[in-house]
């Protein structure tokens, strides 16, 4: 038994440290004009996606173009739960984990019958068809184009057996009708559940379960002549990874209960690639950071318009200004996604091992200055050492 | 099927293989005594390389079967194969390459236990005390135990045969196959490889080499079969193949 807690000194320092700052969030983040509720739910709720994506993306190298999907079918889940049973978040979480995972065993079962490119791509085909179905055919179960919202006279027949009757009001979820799950109070619970999310990832990346993955994608060939069947391996990292996506899907609904077609489509899934590969593959923090990162500047990127473009450059010359708001409006606002492509650009073509790459490499740079020609085997030692 | 049968650990029955048009194997039969080190030389091209994918289940024979031990091997998984005690060194190197030697040498030894599926995230690789040990231990007797927070790609070329060489050896299987096992091996490390494997044959494990050194197959077979154009041309003791002029004429018109 006792062996379920034995965690690594290393592991539980970068756990505690972990917490710290994602429970600090509403005080850290006030410098930087982001402490508040809405913007640090994203933080919590993308960093649980990026995270059980990378289970899948970075322990087994498999990549999925169609995570999206259990991201939407997680949050049509949830509200369905709010609307049928009860706005209390719990059982919404559990059912929208439960469908996501039930969504990713299917989808998974199919698509790693083949591996690479074409894995890829039948992922993005079956990302694609629940999109478009959720847009059409099951619109009665998705509300299609409208999207999936609340009524006032949804049954909620947990809600309307305790007495907790429908107003004039639309219901806010709630935590037995104690905590709203809007505001602070929502961002901390998805905090809750980004810290147990990257607690396990901690476990999994330090298991034998966790070493048979990165042996798949280090060679899957080797593992099979090993005597280790493959496929229940990596079927059950696509599920974990889609299991994490539906919880992402589900605190979606829980911080605002309602759930829409777009939340599935190909450039949601893509941007899951983006966030894990910009903060680092298969490295436990990298995600996370590349999941706040891509929030934190498409929130300020998208914000900008004209107006404020020309404030800023009021100090320059009439003609020059001109241009110059012409050329950068073009990445911010509408153009974001110009800004993010480039920035992507440049960190896989520098810095392939994303943003945890880079700070690797300043590090190694801080302790070659320090202790000089004496210690220089520690740092060969780090560079041969399996990463974390 | 001629002689003493329960002695017949692996028995290639009567295989064919072809490519398109290329007849890579033809009228293969070839069996292998339980306990014995059985090589097979041949030219380059000869079919030997495609001959063990066969027995291992990267390939599906054109015609024939593998039978090893009373089972058919051939129609199952490459993970099945090993399961029953078939493993096999590689003529280029089949490791992991993103992981540390100590890791490589370490999961082989999980194949019993984990093969078929476990989900043991909530165990340790550190509580793998047993198993380390055994792995430091047969990276001791490879004399590799240096290296064993190396990653696998930055070894030589000969360490990665040596260290899959341990790997294998880590699941005690009763059938070993070598594919070229010393190729890329300076002269000192080929004889320690060649002890090795003489002590391994002290402890019964039947085995299969394919090999171009002369001087590793000498020291080391009761048997060879010598393989030229997909067919068997030449089967017997050491001594018996050394004095046959088919052999001859093969080794003088191939590139060895
Ligand atoms: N997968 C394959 N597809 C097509 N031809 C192959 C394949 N594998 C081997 N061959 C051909 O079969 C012949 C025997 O190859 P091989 O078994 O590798 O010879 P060797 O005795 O040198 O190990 C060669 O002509 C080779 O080109
Ligand atoms: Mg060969």
């Amino acid at each position: 038994m006792n062996s379920i807690f034995s965690m690594s000194r290393k592991d539980v320092i970068t756990f505690l440290i972990f917490s710290a700052v994602v429970l600090l969030m509403p005080i850290w983040l006030q410098p930087f004009g982001a402490a508040y509720p809405d913007l640090m739910q994203k933080f919590a709720i993308f960093g649980i996606l990026a995270i059980g994506f990378n289970i899948l993306f970075g322990l087994t190298g498999y990549l999925s173009f169609g995570h999206a999907a259990f991201l939407g079918a997680g949050s049509y889940a949830a509200v369905w739960t709010f609307k049928l049973f009860s706005m209390n978040p719990i059982p919404a979480l559990i059912f929208a984990v439960i469908i996501a995972g039930l969504f990713a065993l299917a989808i998974g079962y199919v698509s790693l019958r083949r591996s690479g490119i074409y894995f890829s791509i039948l992922t993005l085909a079956f990302a694609q068809m629940s999109y478009n179905l959720a847009y059409s055919v099951l619109t009665p179960v998705t509300y299609g184009e409208t999207g999936l919202q609340l009524a006032l006279d949804d049954p909620r027949i947990a809600d309307a057996a305790f007495g907790g009757g429908s107003d004039v009001a639309l219901p806010v979820s709630n935590l037995f009708g104690m905590v709203n799950m809007n505001g602070i109070p929502g961002f901390y619970f998805c905090a809750i559940f980004l810290i147990i999310g990257f607690f396990i990832t901690q476990r999994i990346f330090a298991s034998p379960f966790g070493m048979m993955l990165r042996a798949i994608k280090s060679n899957q060939n080797r593992m099979s002549y090993t005597g280790f069947n493959t496929r229940p391996y990596t079927l059950t990292a696509f599920v974990i990874s889609g299991m994490y996506a539906g919880l992402a899907g589900g605190l979606m609904a829980v911080t605002d209960p309602l759930a829409g077609a777009e939340r599935m489509q190909w450039t949601a899934s893509g941007e899951i690639v983006l966030m894990t590969i910009l903060g680092g593959v298969g490295t436990l923090i990298g995600p996370v950071v590349g999941a706040w990162l891509i929030k934190y500047f498409e929130n300020i990127f998208s914000s900008f318009n004209e107006n404020v473009l020309h404030n800023l450059f009021a100090f320059l010359p009439e003609g020059i200004e001109k241009f110059v708001v012409e050329v950068t409006s073009m990445f911010v606002g509408e153009g974001w996604h110009l800004t993010l492509g480039l920035v992507f650009v440049l960190v896989v073509t520098f810095l392939p091992g994303g943003m945890m790459e880079g700070y690797r490499r300043i590090v190694d740079m801080f302790q070659k200055k320090d202790d000089g020609d004496g210690k220089a085997s520690t740092k060969s030692d780090a560079a041969t050492a399996p990463a974390e | 099927m001629t002689t003493n049968n329960e002695n017949i650990v692996l028995h290639v029955a009567d295989v064919h293989k072809t490519f398109g048009g290329l007849h890579a194997l033809s009228d293969i039969d070839l069996q292998i005594e339980e306990g014995k080190t059985h090589a097979i030389i041949g030219p380059n091209g000869a079919g030997k390389s495609t001959l063990l994918n066969v027995v291992v289940g990267r390939l599906a024979p054109t015609r024939g079967a593998v039978v090893f031990d009373g089972q058919v091997l051939t129609g199952k998984q490459p993970h099945e194969i090993n399961q029953v005690g078939v493993a096999r060194v590689f003529q280029t190197p089949e490791i992991f390459p993103d992981l540390t030697v100590l890791q490589n040498v370490m999961i082989p030894a999980l194949a019993k236990r984990d093969g078929d599926f476990k989900l043991n995230f909530l165990s340790s690789l550190e509580d793998e005390v047993e198993i380390r040990e055994e792995a430091e231990h047969m990276l001791e007797d490879v004399g590799m135990k240096a290296s064993k927070d190396m990653f696998a790609s930055s070894l030589s070329r000969g360490d990665k045969r040596r260290m899959e060489l341990a790997m294998c050896l880590m699941q005690h299987p009763r059938l070993l196959l070598l594919d070229e096992p010393t190729a890329g091996m300076s002269r000192h490390d080929t004889n320690t490889t060649i002890d090795l494997l003489k002590k391994i044959k002290e402890r019964g494990m039947t085995k299969v080499i394919i090999e171009h050194d002369m001087h590793v197959v000498f020291s080391l077979a009761d048997k060879i079969s010598v393989l030229a154009g997909g067919r068997i041309i030449a089967e017997g003791t050491p001594e018996e193949v050394r004095n046959n002029p088919k052999v001859q004429e093969a080794y003088l018109g191939g590139a060895h």
